[in-house]
């Protein structure tokens, strides 16, 4: 069984494995019987192979790089017709008037729609009122602007290019009224949020009493998730029902939000997601323009294609909220933190709700006596911002992470050993033990890795010709969310398999790694699974976000098969045309495929699943499984599958549930010319049990690509007169290209967490990123001796 | 977007004829003509393509110069043996621009008439005042975020920077542009692009019915030791916060400079030739000092905006480095 783990394993990964194997146990772990999966028997031959944790390639993987997977908008139906939204121009005010003669009289045009000429539209109830939409803003209601790139047009025409052209010729007079630009605006109201407050001890009086202190501001900008993939989608009704091909990480949630937009029951709504082309939180629920798209297709009774432009995403959907936070650290000479004082805010719309919880990490990574967290919001005249890789958990590791790096300098201690010096044996917020927490592994086993003991702590000590050396960590963490599921498996008495779910598979691996766990539960080959996912016709399934999905499929999915195992046994014991008739239900079990004596030294027949089920005269075997609570009826699991209150906190159950890392990043910075390269990262994580982990490295390494961009180059510009995004295209708003990524190893610390989930992962995906920007801003400072507390790092702050 | 006929040149004298129409634009690569018309700020009524006139797409070296058809795409001219033997600051600028799919397309002539990234010339819904686009409209830009915009050769009307790499190295190295119209002539690139002073419309020297057909770049033992130096913060497809190309020719002692080359890019409303460091270099000696003191003033007369004096800090810098590069010092 070892040799067929290592074989999985490219040569790279091994290496890097192997390297790190004194401190992190990652080989090892792979050879861990999971439950439910099939035990060694007296005959050694019939042993399936486990494949979970197996690295196998990406099940849909050659559909997508050969063009055949089709996305949402490469569903083309027939008589389609294709819109294209206008936006505003001014930042708040009014419009005062429109004139749409020019657009409607352009060829190819069949209707142009603003809030003159208008789509009756519900206002959708906000994920935080118990729905699940995004933002509260629905097009074409009202003559108000409340941000510079609102829609406040529509155009639909035979083709696009006609759409396009008429979309230029509806004018809009607006009367401009005053705007709140950003966060720093004096008139930006700001209002405290008592859900995202902390408070245990006297921190302010410790503050006071610290022998040590760092204390500063820390600012991340407005930052857009820019997924490869544009927002777009597809509508097409027949008869009373609707079906939308959006590219969607919950379909169930875009369902509901449909159906409040449409006032159309709930029922009649059908969303197809089979792939998305990235979404990194901007897809958790379809945003405004999917709305016109809708009601438009039910006005003119024919499907509608709307796309936005590139440049309309920046504004059609909000990104992350810019955040500002005032942090201070109290310590004892010796490193011991004493107090944490924190009051961070995260700009909003100036009529909705957005929030970008800056405490999350503060409260949960350190032990320590005193702390008074606060958290606000400024109302700004800006699109809702929105979810973008780690919400709350990344601009909070980075201001955190970074003063602890701070701290460090100050009282001359190893980062790594100031952090342990206030380990979290418990959850410092609540009280109450974690499930896991192998960070000092992840510590231990980044720090071996990179070569952490040969760094010298004195900035700027380390320079390799014009370039100076930088080493910088940081750790980051991320909760364990859980909102319930449910998946099904179809046995056929052809062999194959069929696992369905509604649940989305984002390009993180969910096709391949549910084929794995029902491959291990039954004992079929993986070829021989099929995966059916991102559909409202399959069983409910929560929102793939929050880096949960995967936890909760393979949990709803191992137990879908175990429900068809039993039956299964029930089969062969009580048909007539089995083999095994007769036999104890009890006494058997399925294992490699077959159903036979669960003793393997007992005698006696075995027969395929698939044999049993042709002999039995069945057509199919259909077994259901989820991961809700025993008492959740059908309304408990329609509110998992349509909003978020069905979701676990991390501390569900009495213990508190979160997966961590530790970065470790080295830079080469160009004092000249303020350049910063990173040269090496290195990421170390408790994910707990990793199903796949080429597909977990690779999640990781997205991350960490993206918080290299985030630390480096991303930043929202807009105009100060109008709040105009001034970048909004992918060559100007800068992310990380291949050039700037340097090689990348990540190192699974994690160890089965059967307290965290059914089949013993955490959170992953989120992971990546939290702790990147801390990292490379250490070690910025490393190299030169400059703190950076504004990101992007970019060159006019260095040189 | 707005609807264009389109039609293929199958001559010089065709596309000539073309050109001298109003509302006509050339396209060659598209890979500026294309972007600027989907965002309304080109909105030519016929598009006349030029990729199929024959004879333009072709490298000739001699003993004296280089001559680049208008037509040669910039990742061919980025990798040919010659110009990366005899012009190293013109491959470095070449493949230093763009990213590898636009210079798959992108002409070199089209590269030279590319137009400003000024986010207000390029935002047609939002920002009627654009000099530039609307002759007197005003522009938005002088009270708006400038980041990027230029430090040299603004004016009231225009401070929209010269987004070119190719170009500074063409300047630096005193290159000509063919331009054929009713009469073939040889324009110096430094003398090619305009300042914008009270017309930024008018970039270059083009005019109605010319075309670009060629570039020539002297060989020059400057040339052939040279260096262009692109800094920006993302090591790829970003445009220049500032760059420099530079050339160095030392004495026979190997120690004194005998000439120098050097024009900054990311700066200026045109590739900007710095003619005062070139003299200030010669017969000092070639070391780290000597340029970085030729380099000090580089900046001298620019003017900075609120948002962009890290460029006038950096110029100096870059210049100097670029200068080191260019000479063989690490």
């Amino acid at each position: 069984m070892k040799q067929a783990n290592d074989v999985q394993w490219d040569r790279r990964e091994l290496l890097k494995a192997l390297a790190a194997l004194p401190a992190a146990p990652a080989l090892a772990q792979a050879q861990q019987q999971p439950p439910g999966a099939a035990a060694a028997g007296a005959d050694g031959a019939a042993l399936p192979a486990p494949m979970l944790e197996v690295g196998v390639p990406r099940k849909e993987g050659v559909l997508k790089v050969t063009g055949a997977a089709r996305y949402a908008t490469e569903h083309p139906q027939k008589g389609m017709l294709f819109g294209v939204m206008v936006q505003s121009t001014v930042a708040a005010g009014s419009i005062e008037s429109v004139d749409a003669g020019d657009a409607l009289a352009a060829p190819g045009v069949v209707a142009v729609y603003t809030h003159l000429q208008g789509l009756q539209l519900r206002a959708p109830q906000p994920y935080a009122a118990g729905g699940a939409a995004t933002e509260k803003f629905v097009p074409f209601q009202d003559a108000l602007v409340r941000f510079n790139g609102q829609h406040v047009g529509a155009v639909i025409a035979q083709t696009l290019e006609q759409a396009t052209h008429a979309a230029g010729l509806l004018r809009f007079v607006y009367a401009a009224g005053p705007a709140v630009i950003g966060m720093d605006d004096p008139q930006a109201r700001q209002q405290p949020l008592p859900t995202a407050t902390a408070q245990w001890g006297d921190a302010v009086g410790a503050m006071a009493r610290a022998p040590h202190c760092v204390k500063a501001a820390y600012r991340t900008p407005r930052e857009y998730n820019v997924p490869m993939e544009l927002h777009g989608c597809i509508a097409q009704w027949q008869g009373d029902e609707l079906t939308v091909w959006e590219p969607s990480q919950w379909v169930g949630g875009a369902r509901r939000v449909i159906s409040e937009w449409l006032d159309h029951p709930i029922e009649k709504i059908h969303v197809v997601s089979p792939y998305v082309g990235g979404g990194f939180g901007s897809k958790v629920a379809p945003h405004p323009h999917v709305a016109v798209a809708c009601a438009a297709a039910r006005q003119l009774g024919r499907p509608v294609k709307l796309t936005l432009t590139r440049q309309q995403t920046f504004t059609g959907y909000g990104g992350r909220a810019a955040t500002e936070q005032q942090l201070a650290l109290g310590a004892t000479a010796e490193g011991r933190l004493t107090a944490i004082v924190q009051e961070g805010w995260n700009e909003t719309a100036i009529d909705d709700i957005n929030v970008e919880k800056c405490n999350a990490v503060t409260t949960t990574m350190y032990a320590v006596p005193h702390l008074s967290s606060r958290h606000s919001l400024r109302a700004v005249h800006t699109v809702n911002p929105s979810w973008l890789r780690a919400p709350g958990e990344n601009p909070s590791a980075f201001a955190l992470e970074t003063a602890m790096d701070e701290l460090a300098h100050r009282l001359q201690i190893d980062p790594i050993e100031l952090r342990l010096r206030n380990w979290a044996g418990q959850d410092p917020h609540h009280r109450i033990p974690w499930t896991t927490r192998r960070l000092r592994e992840a510590y231990a086993a980044g720090a071996q890795a990179f070569g952490w003991s040969h760094r010298n702590p004195q900035p700027r000590s380390m320079h390799q010709g014009r370039e100076l050396i930088g080493w910088g960590m940081a750790g980051g963490t991320y909760p364990v969310r859980r909102t319930p599921g449910e998946a099904r498996v179809v046995l056929w008495p052809d062999g194959r398999v069929e696992v369905h779910s509604s649940g989305a598979d984002i390009g993180t691996g969910t096709y391949t790694i549910l084929a794995q766990t029902a491959a291990d539960a039954l004992g079929v080959p993986l070829e021989r699974i099929q995966v059916l996912l991102g559909d409202t016709a399959l069983p409910r399934a929560p929102l793939a976000g929050g880096s949960q999905l995967a936890n909760v499929l393979t949990g709803a999915v191992h137990k879908a098969c175990m429900r068809a195992c039993e039956e299964l046994t029930l089969l062969a014991a009580r048909h007539p045309a089995s083999p095994l008739r007769g036999a104890d239900p009890s006494r058997l079990r399925v294992h490699a495929g077959m159903v036979g004596p669960a003793d393997a030294n007992t005698p006696g027949g075995r027969v395929r699943i698939d044999s049993l089920l042709s002999l039995a005269g069945r057509d199919r075997l259909v077994a259901m499984g989820d991961t809700f609570p025993a008492a959740a009826g059908e309304k408990e699991k329609d509110a998992a599958d349509q909003t978020f209150t069905q979701m676990q906190l991390p501390t569900a159950g009495g213990l508190s549930a979160h997966s961590w890392s530790a970065q470790f990043v080295e830079v080469r910075v160009d004092e000249d010319l303020g350049t910063v390269r990173v040269r090496r990262m290195v990421g170390a994580f408790d994910s707990g049990r990793v199903y796949n982990p080429r597909l977990a490295r690779s999640q990781w390494v997205g991350g960490m690509v993206m918080g290299l961009g985030q630390a480096l180059f991303e930043e929202g510009l807009t105009d100060p007169r109008d709040g105009r995004v001034l970048n909004a295209n992918l060559a100007d708003y800068v992310v990380a290209v291949n050039a700037d990524v340097p090689e990348i190893m990540t190192i699974s610390v994690g160890q089965p967490d059967y307290a965290a989930t059914v089949l013993g992962g955490k959170a992953v995906g989120e992971l990546g990123i939290v702790g990147v920007a801390a990292a490379i801003s250490n070690a910025v400072f490393h190299a030169t001796g400059k703190r950076v507390r504004e990101l992007p790092i970019t060159l006019d702050k260095l040189v | 977007m707005k609807p264009f006929a389109y039609m293929r040149a199958q001559s010089l004298e065709e596309a000539m004829a073309s050109a001298a129409e109003p509302g006509t634009r050339l396209l060659a690569g598209g890979t500026t003509l294309v972007d600027l018309m989907k965002l309304g700020v080109e909105q030519p009524a016929r598009v006349v393509d030029m990729t199929a006139l024959p004879g333009l797409d072709t490298v000739h070296v001699d003993g004296q110069r280089i001559r680049l058809g208008a037509l040669v795409r910039m990742a061919s001219a980025a990798v040919h043996v010659d110009i990366v033997r005899l012009a190293p600051a013109v491959s470095q600028s070449l493949w230093r621009a763009a990213s590898a799919q636009l210079r798959n397309m992108a002409t070199l002539g089209g590269n030279l008439l590319q137009r400003t990234r000024c986010a207000y010339f390029r935002d047609v819904q939002a920002y009627a005042e654009c000099n530039k686009r609307a002759p007197g409209s005003g522009c938005a830009a002088r009270q708006g975020i400038t980041r990027n915009h230029a430090i040299f050769g603004a004016s009231a009307s225009c401070l929209a920077t010269h987004p070119g790499d190719l170009a500074v190295a063409l300047v630096a190295f005193d290159a000509r542009i063919e331009i054929t119209g009713r009469e073939r002539r040889l324009v110096a690139v430094r003398d090619f692009f305009r300042i914008p002073g009270d017309t930024p419309q008018a970039e270059n020297q083009l005019r109605p019915g010319e075309l670009i057909t060629a570039v020539e770049i002297p060989l020059t033992a400057g040339l052939q030791r040279s260096h262009y130096l692109k800094v920006r913060d993302r090591s790829s497809y970003e445009f220049a916060v500032v760059s420099a190309a530079a050339g160095i020719v030392l004495e026979e002692d190997g120690r004194t400079v005998r000439t120098a080359h050097l024009a900054a890019g990311g700066v200026g409303t045109v590739p900007w030739r710095l003619p005062g460091v070139e003299q200030a270099l010669m017969g000092r000696p070639f070391t780290e000092a000597a340029v970085r003191a030729a380099c000090a003033d580089a900046s001298a007369g620019a003017e900075p905006t609120a948002h962009n004096r890290h460029k006038a800090v950096l110029l100096p810098r870059v210049a100097a480095r670029a200068l080191m590069a260019a000479g063989g010092m690490a």
